[in-house]
């Protein structure tokens, strides 16, 4: 029985090392945390990120690193398990002793880690487009808000003469808020409830048949009709591959998504579905020099001519930037320090423009509205005027059109209500 | 196999519950009272970690008890687990209060956010931490008196059961996905702040629930291991040995099945209701049959029909998992899945069954005329 | 010549006869150069226009152009703008005059501009096209054409359209052609009666499109008409209707057929031989990814061999799989006979590395595995739209089934597999290898999973994660057939996936598969053993 005890201390010894051991490193490095999953459902979308973070920080020390010390990148995999998400942030932060992490893909990931980035003051960079509805001190959303893709999608329909819509979308929150804010607009523009059609599906779905058929008999009603996708990643080739076979064409029902980008379209054959759109802030057929150097730079990277690129990735080399640069201004990597300077911040982004960081912690960005093409990359048909600043919370709902968020001093407040004057959402 | 349990029996467990209250102590004292300069001071993460496994511990025993000494191998306890983890996240999120960023007083933040008016009648007396707490236990036990009732009734064994069972924790995956439930869909319940009026982010509080889950774990195992030396226990293994047998010498073979079947659930919610303060979320994807599965492995990597074994193989395996995941991340499934091949191939009786093997042979070497091999079981 | 003829239509009549009778001259090339030019200036509603000019000419020499343009190939010459149809040649473009079609050699791509085209714009090409090839010689685009119009209902196509009819000798075109006019007519300002008599043609046309004409027309019409296309498209709703549960049904097998394509690999390993072999889903994935090697490599070595691809890769899947499964057995499975929980953990742990491995080699993302010609698309039996890979994918499963159905009870293996599942002591007793049996037993198993992972990839993602979204199904419906038994399989796989399909309208699909999960732990409850029970001694064992 002596060696039961030895096992269970020789476990916790080895756990105690390694803990220990990651510690034991002194701060020569600024050292970069990565929260992407590896393994699982999501690694299909984050693993690519992973692989942008490292080739950022690697061309970042070639430019001689931040602060004159060299950055270095802890990968960690949370398997696509939420609860791992926070176990790994907390670890990240407190054992590695990241000054900033780059990391989550779904919203739930996002959530899990919040209270643990709040609890140790640490940075989190979250590059995915998102349903909004939320602020938080320690996380920069780089990824697109809803006003920053849905509505001008929708936006751009219209103008196209679209009357009737399909809202589909997989069942969690980012769907269901996107079309909720949707439903709203559509139906301040005075489209009729009959002409609105809400359709949520588990995630994975694979068996389209019946959706996609009703979503022909919808669209056989004498008016133009458009589907407005939030999809999640996984259903989406069988979606698409239904839709070709169906006989579905983008002249006839056009679908404009806002999951599915260049690393979606990869895993399809893309010639039955030239014409459908898709509404992102990046696309890889941007013509600009930025972009032409990062996907040269990319490719050289992964030593893959295929690879492609798509919009998490172009936030994720903003949100980099934008670290760096706040962290030049800030002199030190410390949290509040680095949270303080940015605010403000602005940096390149690929399609040719500025993009900054605004005090509701949510960036500027253009809007593209692109149609798939037969070699699956996208050509941009619409772009918005300007840049729209990110929302974070929603004009459209209605627990939410009166807050504000500004984490400039002296308001410092995520969820400031306007009609009250109070921090703290609807207060009572 | 009977033999040797029942050589082991009773020094082992003081062994174990020696070692979780060592730890329990050790840890706490070395987070809360060592300074956080000191190379001996132990962060919060690693009082949440083992905290973590300890609830996995208390899982693996509830497996054990009704795989490994009742022969029913349940690919469903995920769900329980996770029914008690939910009750305890209601509680939870009830407490959030106005402090949620919607600042509702009533409404916990998403369901705000999806326009509910009110609060789902389901969601009331989740206020107050007893009702909340005695949810957590009669929800799972409830749901495992139903199934087991009409199961062991139908005398539904085998794959068969293993398969309903999964059936139905997929099932309730499905079901708690849709918001529409009102349990928060995808994003399950998050962003807690206090736990009976702690903050669960402090750190006294995180050794205080580590505390409560070595103290839940120690009253598992010695309400197992009343159990399973009981006679009420010989004749579970009776059953699982020889169930038809057993039936034929006038035991009401269904009667026991579903008393230790529901007591494991029950055990299960406890351990889910002690987890989720600890990790700060509950997800339907605690409800996905892989995570059931796994909790199964655990069980055969320690030991089956162990109870010590069964807690070592959650602790050593997740601890694994832990650190590959952070060193290994790139391969790490390579190394977990070589794990689980290697402890069915050459270590059947799980990593506590070689220990036994191996001291049963310097016992056999000792003393001539050795007690005979263990009988397979299965 | 605006002044001289008022309406369009009759510029079209007269354009149309123009060019019939009189030979093109030169100017007039010029002029349609100039029209085609103008294709690149300005933005989607200008470039609308440039291509209404172009439809209004009725000079099938527009043609080419409008095809390239609709089909992105359309390009300007940046220096002197002028407009010309490319094609892909290496980094460089080969031009193509667009109205002569004489090659004007290549250029690199930075020297064009590609003319952007957006839905509007593909939609307007169609319904330009679709006048203008009324009068083509093949039948096949003289259809396409009136489908065109049927689509586009542009008034301005009547003339066109009596001329063609007139012309037609093909009995489905002419058809075609005159519910084309039908839905022209009922876009134009026609009188009453011309209206009243279209919407009897486009009833008797039946089908979704005809409804949304009619409808879209009611909206906009009054009184009689008004009623009368209402009546109408209320019939054709009706059939619809009627249609509707045939078109369930279909829907049901369809994925009952995915369902037991899914599970038939299982019911072998895990219902004939006992293993449960959480492995499985891992197996239909290596198939799906044999397609995509085979697919790979024919489109970069053997183009011309992309439509047999499937069939080149079943064989392969069948053997990559089942080389894997014979390894497995050998390797791991064999040990663990008569301790059939445990296959469950040692399986569990091959799927995990069998997944990483994939994700290593094939990267995380997925893969992209292409649909041959004649598997695409769909067809229509009365109401019921049937898509083709649906249908092939339902006919090899049951040829798959059948074919090991005969394997099992028709050939000496499938006797001594048999023999040694029942009693292995006793067949090796007789003198049957077991140990190669039961290798070759899995190998099968293993290896219909690889097949039927070349059909899945017709279907959904080609991912490391594909084996995962099935095992649970693929379980679900080996044990409610009732393990052991292919006719309950294939029962049961049809059974689950026509009860899905059934509650899917009224409870969703998220509802409808959890009352399936339900019924069936509660079906287990009544038959223990599933639909299809073994009988016998054999089963207690």
């Amino acid at each position: 029985m002596r060696s039961y005890l030895k096992t269970l201390l020789g476990a916790t010894a080895i756990a105690g090392v390694t803990l220990a051991g990651a510690t034991a490193h002194a701060a020569e490095t600024i050292k970069v945390g990565i929260l992407h999953s590896l393994s699982g459902t999501m690694a299909i979308s984050e693993t690519t990120l992973k692989d942008v973070m490292l080739m950022l920080i690697e061309e970042q020390n070639k430019k001689g690193g931040v602060l004159g010390k060299k950055l270095e990148a802890v990968v960690v995999d949370p398997a696509s398990n939420w609860p791992l998400f926070a176990e790994k942030a907390r670890e990240l932060i407190s054992v590695n002793k990241v000054d900033v992490v780059f990391g989550c893909w779904t919203s739930v990931s996002r959530k899990s880690v919040l209270p643990v980035f709040e609890e140790l003051n640490s940075i989190l960079f979250y590059p995915v487009q998102y349903e909004g509805e939320e602020s938080q001190k320690n996380v920069f959303y780089t990824g697109a808000a809803p006003n920053q893709q849905a509505i001008p999608a929708v936006d751009y329909l219209m103008n196209e003469g679209v009357e009737r819509w399909v809202l589909a979308g997989t069942d969690y929150v980012y769907p269901r808020t996107t079309n909720k804010i949707l439903e709203a607009y559509l139906k301040g523009k005075g489209v009729a409830a009959d002409d609105i059609m809400i359709n949520y599906t588990p995630f994975g779905h694979s068996d389209w048949q019946t959706i996609v058929s009703d979503i022909k008999k919808f669209g056989s009603a004498g008016k133009k009709t458009a589907v407005v996708s939030t999809i999640n990643g996984d259903a989406n080739v069988p979606f698409y591959k239904e839709l070709g076979n169906q006989g579905i064409k983008a002249e006839d029902i056009p679908v404009v998504a806002f999951s599915v980008g260049e690393e979606e379209l990869a895993g399809l054959d893309t010639a039955p579905l030239v014409g459908h759109l898709a509404a992102w802030n990046y696309f890889q057929s941007v013509d600009s020099p930025e972009n032409a150097e990062f996907i040269k730079t990319w490719k050289a990277f992964t030593k893959n001519p295929k690879r492609v690129t798509n919009d998490p990735m172009e936030a994720h080399y903003i949100g980099f930037n934008m670290w760096v640069k706040a962290v030049e201004i800030a002199g030190t990597t410390e949290s509040d320090a680095v949270i303080d300077s940015l605010i403000g911040v602005t940096v390149p982004n690929l399609t040719g423009g500025y993009s900054a960081m605004m005090p509701n912690h949510h960036i500027t960005k253009p809007v593209l509205i692109g149609e798939v093409q037969a070699d699956g990359q996208f050509e941009t048909v619409s772009s918005t005027a300007g840049l729209v600043p990110g929302d974070a919370w929603s004009d459209f709902l209605p627990g939410s059109k009166d807050l504000i968020s500004d984490w400039r001093a002296p308001l410092s407040c995520g969820n400031f209500n306007t009609k009250t004057g109070k921090c703290g959402g609807q207060g009572s | 196999m009977t033999n040797f349990i029942a050589g082991a029996l009773g020094i082992r467990s003081y062994i174990f519950i020696a070692v979780i209250a060592a730890i329990v102590v050790v840890v706490g004292f070395l987070n809360l009272a060592v300074p956080e300069t000191s190379s001996l001071y132990m962060s919060s993460y690693v009082v949440s970690l083992f905290g973590k496994y300890l609830c996995y511990a208390i899982l693996a025993l509830a497996i054990d008890l009704v795989w490994g000494f009742c022969g029913v191998l349940s690919l469903g306890h995920g769900a329980f687990f996770a029914l008690g983890g939910y009750a305890m996240g209601m509680y939870l999120m009830r407490q959030i209060g106005t402090r949620g960023v919607y600042g509702h007083p009533e409404l916990p933040d998403f369901m705000v956010f999806l326009n509910w008016q009110e609060l789902p009648w389901y969601w009331y007396g989740f206020d107050m931490f007893w009702f909340a707490a005695l949810m957590a236990v009669l929800v799972p036990g409830a749901l495992a008196f139903a199934f087991g009732w009409f199961a062991f009734r139908s005398r539904v064994t085998g794959v068969y059961l293993s398969i309903i069972t999964q059936a139905m924790t997929f099932a309730l995956l499905l079901a708690f996905f849709r918001n529409d439930m009102g349990f928060g869909g995808n994003n399950g319940l998050t962003d807690f702040k206090d736990i009976l009026g702690f903050d669960v982010q402090s750190d006294s509080t995180r050794v205080g629930l580590f505390a409560a889950s070595g103290i839940a774990l120690i009253a598992a195992f010695l309400l197992a291991q009343a159990i399973v030396t009981s006679k009420l226990g010989k004749i579970l293994i009776a059953v699982r040995d020889a169930e038809a047998r057993t039936r034929f010498l006038g035991y009401r073979v269904e009667h026991y099945k579903l008393f230790v079947w529901t007591l494991s659930a029950m055990m299960a919610g406890v351990a889910g209701a002690l987890y989720v303060p600890q990790v700060g979320i509950i997800n339907p994807s605690e409800f996905a049959p892989a995570n059931s599965i796994e909790a199964v492995i655990w069980v055969a990597v320690g030991g089956r029909g162990t109870l010590v074994g069964a807690a070592l193989g959650a602790v050593l395996v997740n601890g694994a998992k832990t650190i590959f995941t952070g060193i290994l991340p790139e391969v790490w499934l390579f190394a977990l899945g070589a794990l689980f091949i290697a402890v069915t191939l050459f270590l059947p009786k799980g990593i506590l069954g070689l220990a036994s093997q191996i001291m049963a042979k310097r016992r056999e070497r000792q003393a001539t005329g050795a007690a005979p091999q263990p009988q397979e079981a299965d | 010549m605006m002044t001289f003829l008022k309406s369009r239509t009759s510029l079209l009549l007269f354009l149309f006869s123009l060019f019939m009778f009189v030979p093109a001259t030169t100017s007039h090339a010029d002029e349609l150069a100039d029209k085609i030019n103008k294709l690149a200036e300005g933005g989607f509603n200008d470039r609308q226009k440039a291509i209404n000019e172009l439809a209004a000419t009725g000079d099938s020499r527009v043609v080419p152009a409008l095809e390239a343009l609709g089909d992105g190939l359309l390009y300007m010459q940046k220096l002197g703008n002028k407009v010309v149809i490319v094609e892909r040649a290496g980094s460089n473009f080969k031009l193509t005059d667009p109205i002569t079609l004489e090659a004007l050699g290549e250029m690199p791509k930075g020297a064009l501009e590609k003319i952007k085209v957006n839905n509007r714009l593909r939609r307007a090409v169609r319904d330009a096209l679709g006048g203008l090839q009324l009068n083509s010689k093949k039948p096949a685009d003289r259809m396409a054409a009136a489908e065109a119009v049927f689509q586009s209902k542009d008034p301005d196509a009547i003339p066109l359209l009596d001329a063609a009819i007139e012309k037609e000798t093909k009995a489905d075109v002419k058809k075609a052609m005159l519910e084309a006019r039908a839905a022209a007519v009922l876009s134009s300002d026609l009188d009453d009666t011309a209206k009243l008599d279209a919407i009897k043609v486009i009833e008797t046309r039946s089908g979704r499109d005809s409804r949304s004409i009619l409808l879209g027309f009611a909206a906009n019409a009054e009184g009689k008409l008004k009623s009368a296309a209402e009546e109408s498209a209320g019939i054709i709703e009706r059939s619809l209707a009627a249609w509707a549960a045939a078109q369930n049904v279909w829907y049901g097998l369809s994925l009952g057929s995915v369902l037991l394509l899914a599970a038939i690999g299982l019911a072998i390993t895990f219902g004939v031989m006992g293993v449960i072999n959480m492995a499985h889903g891992e197996m239909v994935m290596l198939g799906a990814y044999t397609t995509f090697v085979v697919q790979d490599v024919i489109r970069t070595s053997y183009p011309q061999l992309f439509e047999v691809s499937l069939l080149i890769s079943i064989p392969l899947a069948f053997l990559v799989a089942g080389a894997i499964g014979v390894a497995i057995e050998r390797g791991i499975i064999r040990w663990l006979y008569g301790r059939p929980l445990e296959t469950l953990l040692a399986t569990w742990g091959i799927s995990l590395a069998l997944q990483q491995t994939v994700r290593s080699i094939f990267g995380p993302t997925n893969q992209e595995v292409g649909t041959p010609d004649f598997m695409s698309g769909a067809f229509e039996i009365g109401q019921m739209t049937i898509t083709y890979n649906r249908l092939y994918i339902l006919v090899f499963a049951l040829v798959v089934l059948a074919a090991l159905m005969l394997v099992m009870k028709r050939t000496p293996y499938g006797l001594q597999m048999r023999a040694v599942t029942q009693n292995r002591a006793m067949a090796g007793a007789m003198g049957i290898r077991t140990d190669w049996v039961d290798a070759l037993t899995f190998g099968l198993g293993s290896g219909i999973a690889g097949i039927a992972g070349v059909a899945l990839s017709q279907i959904d993602n080609v991912s490391p994660n594909l084996g995962q979204s099935y095992i649970i199904d693929s379980f679900m419906v080996v044990v409610f057939g009732g393990v052991g038994n292919l006719w309950g399989t294939l029962v049961g796989a049809m059974t689950l996936g026509v009860a899905n399909k059934f509650l899917e309208p009224y409870a969703g699909a998220v509802l409808g598969k959890i009352v399936v999960l339900v019924f069936i732990i509660l079906f287990i409850q009544k038959k223990p053993r599933g639909m299809f029970a073994l009988k016998g001694r054999a089963v207690e064992a």
